[in-house]
Order: C-alpha cells, then structure tokens, then sequence
C-alpha cells in the first residue's frame, strides 16, 4: 500500500487578519523604499529590530560573518541620513526601482510579551533601471513583525534579504533592497 | 618621440604611445582591442594574485579564481603544496570545479568523469580499454601554472619564463611585511568576501588605490558617518607626512596614516579609540594584558597605508582588493575581510568588530563603495568622448622627488602611484 502524499497545510491560514495585517506592512514597506522615503521607512522598524542582505544565502546569525548589510537602529538612522543628505554619489543618481514582494508563506504566529510576531518568508523580484540598462535583484525576504494595538503601530523587527546571488558579484547599489 | 593625438590618429598610435609621463589617452579605457592585448601582455605575462594562505586552511582544501580571463583552481595537495591549475577538463574541456571554495580528495569532470588529483595529475578515466594504443594519461593532467608565495600571499602566472616572485615584488616585500603586523601578535586570515562588478575598464580601479585627492570628496558621505577620532584618522589631505611612494614594476604605496604604516612603531602616547572600549573591557575580562589590547585594538583599522600591486591586488588598510577584469567596460572587485587568526574567545570579538567596520565602507550596500562605483562608471562614460583627450596624472608631478630609500615620492593626494603603473603598462605594452 502506497500513502499517499499530502501537501502540509500552514497552521495559519494566509487570510488570517493576523497575516493580512503583516503583508499589508510588507507592501508598505516596498512602495516606501522604491519612492525612496527613507525616513518613513525607517519609521516601520521597532528599535531593536535588525536589517541584513547576508552573503550567505541561508544564514540564521550574523554576528561572525560578513554581510552586505547588518544593521541595527544606530546603523539604519546613518544609512538614512547618507540615502537623504545629498552628499553619497551613488544615492544621487540612484537607480529607479520597481519591486514586486508576493509568494507569501506564513512561517509563524507567536504571541509575545510584547504582541504577536508575524514571520513570513516572500519572494522578492526588483528591476532597478539606470542609464540605459535594467539590473534584476531576484531574492526571498524573512520579514518578521510585531503587531501593535494598532495597525499604525505594527513595527518589523527582523528583515533578512536572500539574494539568489547573494555570493557572487552584484552591482554597487545607490537604493536598498 | 612623442605624437601628438588627434581624433584623426588616435587609433593609429600603438597603444603603448598612448601613454606619456604625466597623462595617457581616454582610448586606454575604451578601446575592445587593447584590452584583448592587456589580457595577453599583462594578465598572462605577470604575476597574478590568486589567494590567501589562509584560504586553503589544510590539505584538500580548494579556491576556484581566475587569473585574467582564465578559471582556476588553486588547491593544496596532501603534502600541503600549493597548485594552481586551469579549470578546464583535459578531454573536452568543461569546468571540473563549479564551487567558490571547498575541500575534495581531487576534481572529477562531470562530463565523462575523468578524475584529476589536488595536483592536477589525471588519475582515472572511465572505460578506459578506448584508449589502449591512443593515448596515456601521463601528461594530460590539468594545467598547471608556475605559483609562488610571499607573506601568506599566493601568486599564480601563465609566464614560465619571467622573474621569480619576490624580484617582481622588490621593496614591495617590506610593506607586505608591516600590512601583516595588523594581525596583532596573530597570522592574518581572511574572514569574508564581498564582490560587486562595475561598468568601467580596470585600469579605473587600479588607479582609485593609491588616490587620496578623491577621498573626501566621495566619501562625504562615510566620512560624515564615522566618529570624530576615525575622520580625523583619515584627513590626510593637508597632513605633509602623508605620502605616495613609487615602488617599481608598476606598484605602489599611499600613506595616509603615516603613523600606523608600521604598526610595531607606538610610543603609547596615542589613545585607543572610544568606540572600542567595550571591547578592550571584554579583551580584559579573557586576562590579555594591556600591551597584548592595545596590539589588536590600535590594529582595528588596520595599517595606515593603502599598498597597490599591479595588474590586480591591493593591501588597502585593513583588506585585501582584487580587480577582475571582464570586458573593456566591466570589472569585478573583491573586497576580502582578514583579521587575525588566534585563539577564538580573543578573535572572535576582535574580528566581529573588524566585519563591522569593513561592512561600513565596503560590499555593494557600503557607505563607501557604492560612491566609489558611481564615480569609475562615470569615467567610462565620459571617456568615451573625444578618446584623444588626455586621462590628466600629472598632479604633484613638480614637488615629486626620491625619498631615502630611492622610491619616487610625493604628497598622498598626488598622482604618483599612477604614473608608476602606467609607466610599467607602457612597458609591457609595448611592441619592442
């Protein structure tokens, strides 16, 4: 006798208010970085949350290695001010970029101390287009967010961006993924 | 004799007339024939920068590169003898290694499986009554290219016949020597890789290492993002003491923290930086004494000079710098983390913080890197207008004389390091 195979089910469902309302930061989130508002992004990261592109594509911890991006609320305030105040070359003539984040998989609902933490894991394909030529910046996104008592006050505390080149030569980028 | 250029000649002149004491015409950045020449003249007749001793931490143990436009691997056999080998199957060519780095017993083709061992010797081939009375498998190993080392850094070449190592080095030796000292009382080891590719020829990048007129001009935006105690380390601009000095065949050194070139030289009176004394605390608590601290703390940044190699390494302050040259338009660098490699409850922390501070700067999301980026992308760009005009690398060309030791020497902001690279590219360019 053969089993048969079933697909495993999420214990949460993708409509769950829950989840919509963690998606529906992640789109927010999108739309802000490619109209380059920098200062309303940061605004969506609670203040011990993390943002890393590692170069290592299935890392957990970031600690001993070399990222692309790791940073924390002091590292994200400066990378604002450098996307913002005129003076980085590359943010000045950065790349237009249009980002689509989707094929969303509940990755787990935990109540917290501190509220429920939605994690999700997402695709991410962004064309970012510059002097002529389009650059494809293909990935999956770990998004982990807190719900506050209000939609207002939802907050990511863990965004971790895995390039499908992660380890191999990207361009240099005047925007943020 | 020189010829004066014109939009007429521009691409009759030999390419290494194109370059001239103080000035070299934008057709070097631009022109797909003289980078097919650079591939065979430069990349295939020098010494190539391939690895790092430590990157082939034990016997088995493999990096997959390129030297100029060919895939190599550079392996460590049983023995511990270093190989550098062309990544190409002797039988139909396909690539034996498709892995960054690693550790095998040997390559085994996927094609028809021909197995190769760490030292490229062809061991085995499948079936193999076809070849009775055809051929054997002596002398068809992989590839092997001449690979010597110096300090821990592993150099590979296609040419059979030129110097050894260490005369195409030179005086370069010395400075190798002191970049290592930023180990701290440790051997350096490389921690982490970041690569992004650009739109602009090489030779863009091989002149932006020993330039110290762009730097507070790109980097702003980093300078305005460290503390107060690491931009006052790095305004070299008016400091007379920092300087550029012509080390021959093409290489070069730029001090700009004349004070941490040699790292042993510390009279003490020089305070540790305020942002590493949780670190310095944490160091304390593992019971290193003081002296042993201040090594590794004042080592933090690494050495005060950025030290460039031609065609396509660099010892820049506190990492390693590769350059890649893909077409006459596109570059790949590396920026390789090192730190020192000792105990882990005294490294770990001191090299957590080193990624860091190389994070801050470097990688394609850094706060100095992507500046850099824009401005060689732009030179190509630009370049490709009136390709007769001159690339200018005459600054300081006047206040330029020997220093003790013999090197040609000049303030850091000047464009000394040019000159002597593209004095040795007209050298191997040429047709006599």
């Amino acid at each position: 006798m053969t089993e048969t195979l079933v697909p495993a089910v999420p214990a949460v469902a993708i409509d769950d208010p829950r989840v919509r309302r963690a998606i529906e930061l992640v789109w927010r989130e999108a739309d802000l970085l490619d109209r380059k508002e920098y200062d309303a992004w940061q605004a969506l990261y609670a203040d011990d949350a993390v943002y890393v592109i590692p170069i290592e594509r299935d890392a957990e911890s970031f600690d001993d290695i070399l990222n692309m991006v790791y940073d924390d609320q002091r590292m994200r305030a400066m990378r604002v001010t450098r996307m913002t105040e005129g003076h980085a070359i590359a943010a000045v003539d950065a790349a237009v970029t249009v980002r689509t984040v989707s094929r969303f998989v509940v990755t787990g609902v935990e109540d917290t101390v501190a509220g429920t933490v939605v994690s999700l894991r997402a695709a991410q394909v962004l064309v970012a287009y510059k002097r002529g030529s389009h650059d494809l910046w293909a990935g999956d996104v770990d998004h982990r967010i807190r719900l506050g008592a209000d939609r207002a006050d939802d907050r990511i505390v863990r965004k971790v961006v895995r390039l499908v080149d992660a380890d191999a030569a990207t361009p240099a980028a005047g925007f943020l993924l | 004799m020189t010829t004066e250029l014109t939009p007429q000649n521009v691409y009759d002149v030999a390419p290494a007339d194109l370059v001239q004491d103080d000035r070299v015409a934008g057709r070097v950045y631009t022109d797909p024939a003289i980078f097919e020449l650079e591939m065979v003249r430069i990349f295939e007749s020098t010494w190539i920068w391939v690895a790092h001793d430590s990157e082939l931490p034990k016997p088995g143990s493999f990096k997959s590169t390129f030297v100029g436009r060919h895939p190599v691997i550079v392996s460590r056999d049983r023995k511990g003898v270093v190989h550098t080998l062309v990544n190409r199957c002797r039988h139909r060519g396909a690539s034996v290694c498709e892995q960054r780095t690693g550790e095998a017993n040997g390559f085994t083709c996927p094609y028809h499986a021909w197995s190769y061992g760490l030292d490229g010797k062809l061991r085995g081939i499948p079936y193999p009554d076809g070849y009775e009375g055809v051929m054997s498998k002596e002398g068809m190993g992989l590839k092997k290219l001449r690979t010597e080392s110096y300090g821990g850094m592993i150099f590979a070449t296609l040419a059979d016949d030129i110097e050894p190592l260490e005369d195409f080095l030179g005086d370069v030796r010395l400075w190798i020597d002191r970049f290592m000292k930023q180990g701290g009382g440790y051997p350096i080891k490389v921690l982490g890789t970041h690569q992004f590719r650009f739109k602009g020829n090489w030779k863009i990048q091989l002149e932006n290492t020993t330039d110290g007129y762009h730097f507070p001009i790109v980097h702003r935006s980093w300078m305005a993002s460290v503390d107060a105690e690491t931009a006052d380390m790095m305004s070299f601009m008016t400091d007379p003491a920092a300087v550029t000095h012509d080390l021959g065949n093409g290489h070069s050194v730029g001090q700009m923290v004349p004070e941490h070139s040699d790292l042993d030289d510390d009279d003490g009176t020089e305070p540790l930086q305020a942002r590493f004394a949780p670190l310095v605390e944490r160091l304390r608590g593992h019971g290193l004494d003081d002296a042993a601290i201040r090594r590794l703390v004042r080592s933090m940044h690494g050495t005060g000079f950025n030290l460039n190699l031609f065609p396509n390494v660099s010892l820049s302050s506190a990492f390693f710098r590769t350059l890649r040259p893909i077409s006459v338009d596109e570059t790949v660098i590396e920026h390789v983390a090192i730190g020192p490699d000792g105990p882990a409850e005294i490294v770990a922390e001191v090299n957590r913080e080193r990624l860091r501070v190389h994070e801050h700067f470097q990688g394609p999301f850094g706060f100095g890197t992507p500046d850099d980026a824009e401005g060689w992308d732009r030179v190509q760009r630009g370049a490709a207008g009136a390709p007769e005009l001159p690339i200018m690398v005459n600054r300081g060309l006047a206040r330029e004389k020997p220093s003790p030791e013999g090197w040609a020497t000049s303030h850091i902001t000047d464009e000394t390091g040019m000159r002597a690279a593209y004095a040795h590219w007209k050298q191997m360019m040429s047709d006599d």
